[in-house]
C-alpha cells in the first residue's frame, strides 16, 4: 500500500539459507519424549502416584496420627464401607443433590440459552452477565449465600417476610437444608449448561429452520425434531461433566453446612473429609476414597466416550 | 473453529433482515415476545442479585448490614471493611489477610508458569508427532483431573510431610501445577490444531531445524492461545480451596480461600469483612474472565469442547 516511491532501497541481497542443520541426536521421537515426558513425570508424581499410595493404604489399618506401622487388613476397611449403613445414607444424599442439583440446571440452564438464542439484540452483554456465578470461586459463592440465608438476618427471608411468609430455617432445618445446597449449586452452574446449550444452539444451520417454516412445521415440531437432537450432544457432555463435578463436590457442604443439620447435608466427598481428617483413620478413609475414584473413573469413561464420538463426527 | 460467546452477536443482521420481510409483527408474537424479554430479565436478577447485595453489604455500616428488613438503598456508604482488608485493626501493618492475598498471587502465578512451562510442548508433540496410544494417554492426562481432590488430598497429605513440603508455598504451586496441567494440554491442543503443520515443513526446508521451527515459526502463533490458556490456569488456582485448607496451615502459606472462609469460623462473624475480602478476592476473577470470554466454552471444559 505504499505510495510508489522513487527511493527505493533495493532488497538485500539474499542469503542462502543454511543448508539444514538437523540435531542428528535428536529425532523427531526424541524430541515429541523430551517434551511430553517432564508433563507426564509431574503428573505420574503428583496423581499417580498419590492414588496408588492411597491404594496400598487401603488394604492396611494405617493412622495418620499413630506411630505403629502400618498393619495388612486385607479387604477389611473395602467390606467396612460397602457394608455400613452410614456410607449407603451418604450415597443417597450425594444421589439426591446430585440428581436434584444437575436436573435443575439443565432445565434452567437450556432454557434460558432458547429464550436468549430466540433474542436479536443484546446476546453478547446477557451472556456476559449470566455467566458471572461460574467464575466465581465456591468459596465466595458459599459464603454469599451462607448470609443470604441466615435465619435471621438473611435477605431472602426479609424478602419472604414483607411478602407474609414467615422465617424459614434454610441451613439449620433437617429437611431443607439439602434443598438449600441444591438451589447454591444451581445458582453457581446454570451458567454452565446455559453456555454449552447456547454454543450448540448458534451453530444449528439456519437453513434447517427455513426449510422447516416452508414446510409450515409448527414450533413444536421444529424444537422437537431440529433443535433438540442437533444440540443433545453437547448438552450430554455438559451433563456428564457437570454430574462429575458435583459428585465430587465438597468446598460448597464445607462452608455452607459442614454436613449438618445432624447428617442431612452430608455427602460422599465430605463424609471421608471427617474419617481421613478428624477420624484419622487413614486406611479406612483411602478404601472410601478408592471407591469414589472408582465411582468417577466410570463417569468419566461416559464423558471421555461421549466426548470422543462428539469430536469424531 | 473455536465457538465464541461474540458470535452470538454476528446474527443480527441476518435476524433483522427477516423480521422485516415479515412486516409488522402479528400481536401475539409481540406479546409473546415480551413475555420472553420479562423471563430473561428475571433470570438476569436473580443471577446477579447475590453478587450486587454482598458489594452492598460490604459497604454498609455494620448496623444497616444486619438492619430487618433488609436495607436496598438508602444506607451511608463505608469504605473501613476495605480498609479492615489490607491493614490491620487499630495497628498500621498488612492485616493477616493482605499476607494471604500475597501468598495466593504468588501461588496462583507460579504454578500458572509452571504448567504453561511443562503444558505448551507436550502439547505441541501430541498435536504433531504420531505416537504410540496416543488418545489414550489424552484421555489419561484429562481423567486426573477429575479425581476428587478430597481423595487426592489424604495421600499426598502424607507424601508432603515426609518430603517436608506441608504448609509451604512450594508444596502448593506443585500440586496446583500438576492440577492445572491436564487442562493446558488439552486446551493448548486445541490452539496447536489450529497452527497448520505445512508452516514448520516450511521452515524446516528453509533449513531450520524441529525445534527451530517450533520455536521461531510456531511459538510466535500460539501466543495469544497460550495467555488464554494461562489466564484460564491462573483463575483455576485463585479459586482453589480443598489443597489449601488442607496442605497449609500457617499465615506465611495459606492462600485467601481457606482464610476467607475461615472469617466465619468464631462466634460472632463480621459480615461486612467478609463480604469486602470476598469482593476483592472475586473482582480480579470476573475482569479475567471477561478477558477470556471468547474461549469460555473451551476454557470451562477443560479444554476439551470446542467447534
Amino acid at each position: 500500500m505504499a505510495a510508489p516511491d522513487s527511493s527505493i532501497t533495493p532488497a538485500a541481497p539474499l542469503v542462502a539459507p543454511p543448508a539444514a542443520r538437523r540435531l542428528r541426536w535428536l529425532g523427531d521421537r526424541g524430541l515429541a519424549g523430551l517434551f511430553v515426558s517432564p508433563a507426564l513425570a509431574l503428573l505420574l508424581f503428583l496423581s499417580v502416584f498419590p492414588l496408588l499410595w492411597a491404594l496400598y493404604l487401603s488394604f492396611t489399618d494405617y493412622s495418620a496420627t499413630r506411630d505403629t506401622p502400618a498393619q495388612w487388613v486385607g479387604l477389611d476397611n473395602y467390606l467396612d464401607i460397602l457394608k455400613s449403613s452410614a456410607v449407603h445414607d451418604r450415597a443417597i444424599t450425594t444421589l439426591v443433590y446430585v440428581v436434584g442439583a444437575v436436573g435443575l440446571q439443565t432445565v434452567l440452564g437450556f432454557s434460558i440459552a432458547y429464550l436468549i438464542s430466540r433474542r436479536v439484540r443484546g446476546r453478547g452483554l446477557m451472556t456476559t452477565l449470566f455467566l458471572t456465578p461460574m467464575m466465581l470461586s465456591p468459596v465466595v459463592v458459599g459464603l454469599f449465600w451462607k448470609f443470604m440465608l441466615d435465619t435471621q438476618f438473611g435477605v431472602i427471608n426479609s424478602l419472604l417476610g414483607s411478602l407474609g411468609f414467615g422465617q424459614v430455617e434454610w441451613l439449620t432445618n433437617q429437611r431443607l437444608a439439602l434443598l438449600s445446597l441444591v438451589i447454591v449449586d444451581t445458582w453457581q452452574w446454570t451458567p454452565f449448561i446455559m453456555l454449552i446449550a447456547l454454543a450448540g444452539l448458534t451453530a444449528v444451520p439456519r437453513y434447517l429452520y427455513e426449510a422447516a417454516s416452508i414446510d409450515r412445521a409448527s414450533e413444536w415440531f421444529r424444537f422437537r425434531h431440529i433443535t433438540l437432537p442437533l444440540v443433545w450432544p453437547l448438552l450430554l457432555i455438559a451433563i456428564l461433566f457437570r454430574a462429575i463435578e458435583a459428585f465430587r463436590l465438597f468446598d460448597l457442604v464445607y462452608i455452607l453446612t459442614q454436613g449438618g443439620p445432624g447428617v442431612s447435608t452430608e455427602t460422599l466427598s465430605f463424609h471421608v473429609y471427617k474419617v481421613a481428617f478428624l477420624g484419622f483413620d487413614t486406611g479406612l478413609a483411602s478404601a472410601y476414597g478408592i471407591l469414589m475414584v472408582i465411582v468417577v473413573i466410570i463417569l468419566a469413561q461416559f464423558y471421555l466416550r461421549y466426548l470422543d464420538r462428539l469430536r469424531e463426527g | 473453529m473455536a465457538l465464541q460467546v461474540d458470535q452470538a452477536v454476528a446474527g443480527e443482521d441476518t435476524g433483522r433482515e427477516a423480521r422485516s420481510r415479515r412486516g409488522a409483527p402479528r400481536r401475539t408474537g409481540s406479546v409473546r415476545t415480551w413475555v420472553e424479554i420479562a423471563l430473561l430479565a428475571f433470570f438476569a436478577v436473580v443471577m446477579l442479585f447475590p453478587v450486587v447485595w454482598m458489594l452492598e453489604t460490604s459497604l454498609k455500616e455494620n448496623r444497616d448490614v444486619y438492619a430487618v428488613p433488609a436495607k436496598f438503598l438508602g444506607f451511608d456508604v463505608t469504605f473501613h471493611h476495605y480498609k479492615d482488608v489490607f491493614v490491620q485493626r487499630g495497628g498500621s501493618g498488612a492485616s493477616d489477610l493482605a499476607i494471604n492475598f500475597k501468598n495466593s498471587v504468588i501461588v496462583a502465578t507460579l504454578s500458572t508458569l509452571v504448567a504453561t512451562a511443562l503444558g505448551v510442548p507436550a502439547a505441541w508433540a501430541y498435536s504433531r508427532f504420531p505416537m504410540k496410544l496416543k488418545k489414550d494417554q489424552l484421555f489419561f492426562i484429562l481423567s486426573t483431573r477429575f479425581m476428587p481432590p478430597v481423595v487426592v488430598v489424604i495421600p499426598i497429605f502424607l507424601m508432603y510431610r515426609d518430603l517436608n513440603l506441608i504448609d509451604t508455598k512450594t508444596g502448593l504451586i506443585l500440586i496446583y501445577a500438576a492440577f492445572n496441567l491436564p487442562f493446558t494440554i488439552w486446551m493448548m491442543k486445541g490452539f496447536v490444531d489450529e497452527v497448520p503443520a505445512e508452516y514448520e515443513d516450511a521452515a524446516m526446508l528453509d533449513g531450520y531445524s524441529r525445534l527451530e521451527a517450533f520455536f521461531r515459526v510456531t511459538l510466535p502463533l500460539l501466543i495469544p492461545g497460550i495467555a488464554a490458556t494461562a489466564v484460564f490456569a491462573l483463575i483455576f488456582s485463585w479459586n482453589e480451596f480443598v489443597f489449601s485448607v488442607f496442605l497449609t496451615s500457617s499465615e506465611d502459606a495459606r492462600t485467601a480461600p481457606p482464610a476467607i472462609a475461615g472469617l466465619i469460623g468464631g462466634t460472632t462473624v463480621d459480615w461486612g469483612l467478609v463480604a469486602a475480602s470476598a469482593m476483592v478476592f472475586a473482582i480480579p476473577v470476573l475482569i479475567f474472565a471477561f478477558l477470556v470470554r471468547k474461549h469460555l466454552v473451551a476454557g470451562v471444559t477443560l479444554g476439551a469442547v470446542r467447534r
